[in-house]
């Protein structure tokens, strides 16, 4: 009844966690039954270790909240040493996001995880907004094309591409992912945004600007995952200021394949699993026999 | 305030915290992070949890107008907690000397070192406790102190109460006037410049100290990487991997 399929991977139910708001899984153990969530994709590593931006890196907003972490991991090396062990025994999918400087470093990590059995799918991070370069890979058709087509080159696992909201045209990007053959496009990453203290006139965050997540985000993601979904034949998978199962299931019938869940794992570690059973709740309700049913199924 | 969440109170350490959502809505989002101040019955009998919080915003507000009989909901013990003397002991330089507790509370941050200073005390541990406020109607938890040890030194800012001054000029007045045959350990929790200050001069003195931090927290659980500390072995979590870290180790 809640079974859907993301490229390759068959997902037992829609609801995924957010790359970033789930740490590698194991924080979670004591928290939520991992088995029960759809997918599980990881914070974003990169080839090298990162140590992230300066504090405070964090700070609360209206509904919301500005996190500048700065992709701060400690590469892939040891990812697959560290991590990976405990990830494969989970028996969730697991879908590992990566973030490169250039195409290289994208093709490099994707080479390295197509190898790993138990990984199933990789999302290409384009959209962090918390990296010192000159605009975003999603900000511009061209790069995701090229980024996604080399990544594409190298694997056949499942491929999601994850795309920013800080543009002005998100069905042009969209479809650049597609043609460059992503098997799904996710969306969205965080709002950039910035906030100051106006006792000491200082900004509140280390890095200055950060990015916007939580509930205040939700109606503007929700319209850039209507408008992608409507002009794009590849699954869409809606984040944004995701808390409980009413919003994922607006999400799906405003054409969201699956869901992920992002900053409500830090407000509600047990959220996931009661999202997956609200959802099925609402579907009993309302006599729904395949969750397939809901999605895009907007009644204008 | 006290809590009643017996899983919390028979796992709980001194030093450890709490990640409390003051309410239901959006607005505060975050949950905010409080000191487990005490621990309250015997054995099995252990239930309770108190913790002691200033108001300075939205959610300490929030906290301040619950009644008796309200449920929040409240995510711990997180965090690693205070090293007591005895489990360091393998690490003592002079293994015959006798270990002795300095205790340094700066305002708000007395909130951790009761429950520290009760165990301390459980454990006969001889502790001497100085608690430093701006002022004398800001100088937490003294009669809880005084309970206890005996040996409870007072400084304020502005001299409204016990001796006039920063409580690392108390610090350094203490160190003159007592005996130094022990191997002494400094726990200390308070606003960054007194904690750095109070570090140099255990450094000095080649004193161990452990440092209780506060940084910005979301998840409280190692997952968002917000509570970042610069230590000399990489980048650390407040959450997880503090919030009390070995002073030696911190980057200032
Ligand atoms: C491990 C840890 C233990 C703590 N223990 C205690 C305690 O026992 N008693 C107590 O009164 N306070 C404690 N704090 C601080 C407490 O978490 C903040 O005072 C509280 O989050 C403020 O929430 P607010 O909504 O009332 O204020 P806000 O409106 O969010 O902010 C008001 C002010 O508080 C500061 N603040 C907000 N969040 C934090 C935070 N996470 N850490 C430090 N400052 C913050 C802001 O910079 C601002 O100046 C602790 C903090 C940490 C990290
Ligand atoms: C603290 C924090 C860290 C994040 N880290 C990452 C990351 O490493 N990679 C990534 O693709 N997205 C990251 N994100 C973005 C989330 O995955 C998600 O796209 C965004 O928060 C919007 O969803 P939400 O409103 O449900 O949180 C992060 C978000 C937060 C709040
Ligand atoms: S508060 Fe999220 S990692 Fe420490």
């Amino acid at each position: 009844m809640m079974k859907v399929k993301i490229g390759k991977i068959k997902l037992k139910n829609p609801v995924m966690t957010a790359s970033g708001t789930f740490g590698y899984a194991k924080e979670f153990e004591k928290l939520v039954n991992l088995k029960h969530i759809g997918a599980i994709i990881t914070k974003t590593i990169t080839l090298n270790p990162r140590q992230g931006n300066p504090m405070p890196r964090i700070c609360e907003a209206s509904a919301g909240m500005l996190n500048a972490i700065g992709l701060q991991n400690e590469g892939i090396d040891n990812f697959l040493k560290e991590k990976m062990p405990y990830l494969s025994k989970i028996g969730a999918p697991i879908i590992v996001s990566i973030s490169g400087n250039n195409i290289d470093e994208f093709f490099i990590l994707a080479r390295r995880l197509d190898k790993i059995k138990s990984i199933s799918g990789i999302e290409l991070n384009i959209s962090c907004p918390n990296i010192n370069c000159e605009g975003l890979v999603a900000q511009d058709t061209k790069e995701t094309y090229e980024v996604v087509k080399a990544v594409r080159k190298i694997t056949d696992k499942t491929i999601i591409t994850k795309l920013s909201p800080n543009v002005t045209d998100i069905v042009g990007i969209a479809k650049a992912a597609e043609n460059a053959g992503s098997d799904a496009v996710s969306l969205v990453n965080t709002f950039l945004g910035m906030a100051i203290d106006i006792d000491t006139r200082k900004p509140k965050l280390g890095n200055i600007t950060g990015g916007l997540s939580g509930p205040c985000i939700k109606p503007i993601a929700l319209r850039m995952v209507y408008e992608a979904s409507k002009n794009i034949n590849i699954p869409v998978i809606g984040i944004g200021g995701i808390m409980n199962a009413n919003d994922a299931i607006e999400f799906m019938i405003a054409g969201a394949t699956a869901i992920q869940v992002g900053t409500a794992n830090f407000i509600k570690p047990g959220v996931c699993g009661k999202i997956v059973k609200g959802i099925e709740a609402y579907l009993k309700k309302h006599k729904i026999e395949k969750i397939e049913d809901i999605i895009g199924n907007l009644k204008i | 305030m006290s809590l009643d969440a017996p899983y919390i109170a028979r796992a709980a350490k001194p030093g450890q915290f709490v990640q409390i959502r003051c309410n239901d809505s959006f607005e505060p989002l975050l949950r905010r992070p409080f000191s487990i101040h005490r621990v309250k019955g015997e054995g099995s009998r252990v239930k309770d949890i108190e913790i002691l919080y200033e108001v300075v915003g939205k959610g300490t507000e929030i906290l301040a107008g619950k009644k008796e009989g309200d449920f929040i909901d409240v995510l711990g013990p997180l965090g690693n907690g205070f090293i007591l003397p005895r489990t360091t002991n393998h690490e003592r330089r002079t293994t015959n000397s006798e270990p002795r507790a300095i205790i340094i509370a700066g305002g708000i941050g007395a909130a951790p070192l009761v429950y520290l200073a009760e165990e301390l005390t459980k454990k006969k541990i001889k502790t001497i406790i100085l608690i430093g406020a701006k002022t004398k109607n800001l100088i937490l938890c003294e009669k809880d102190f005084k309970k206890a040890t005996p040996e409870v030194y007072i400084s304020t800012d502005d001299g409204t109460y016990g001796s006039q001054g920063f409580v690392s000029k108390l610090f350094h007045k203490i160190l003159k006037t007592t005996e130094s045959k022990f191997e002494t350990i400094v726990y200390v929790c308070g606003p960054h410049g007194m904690l750095k200050c109070i570090v140099d001069i255990c450094q000095e003195r080649k004193f161990e100290c452990h440092a209780s931090l506060e940084e910005k927290m979301a998840c409280g659980i190692g997952v968002c990487l917000g509570c970042a500390v610069k230590t000399k072995s990489g980048i650390k979590l407040a959450c997880k991997d503090g919030p009390v870290f070995n002073a030696s180790e911190l980057i200032w």
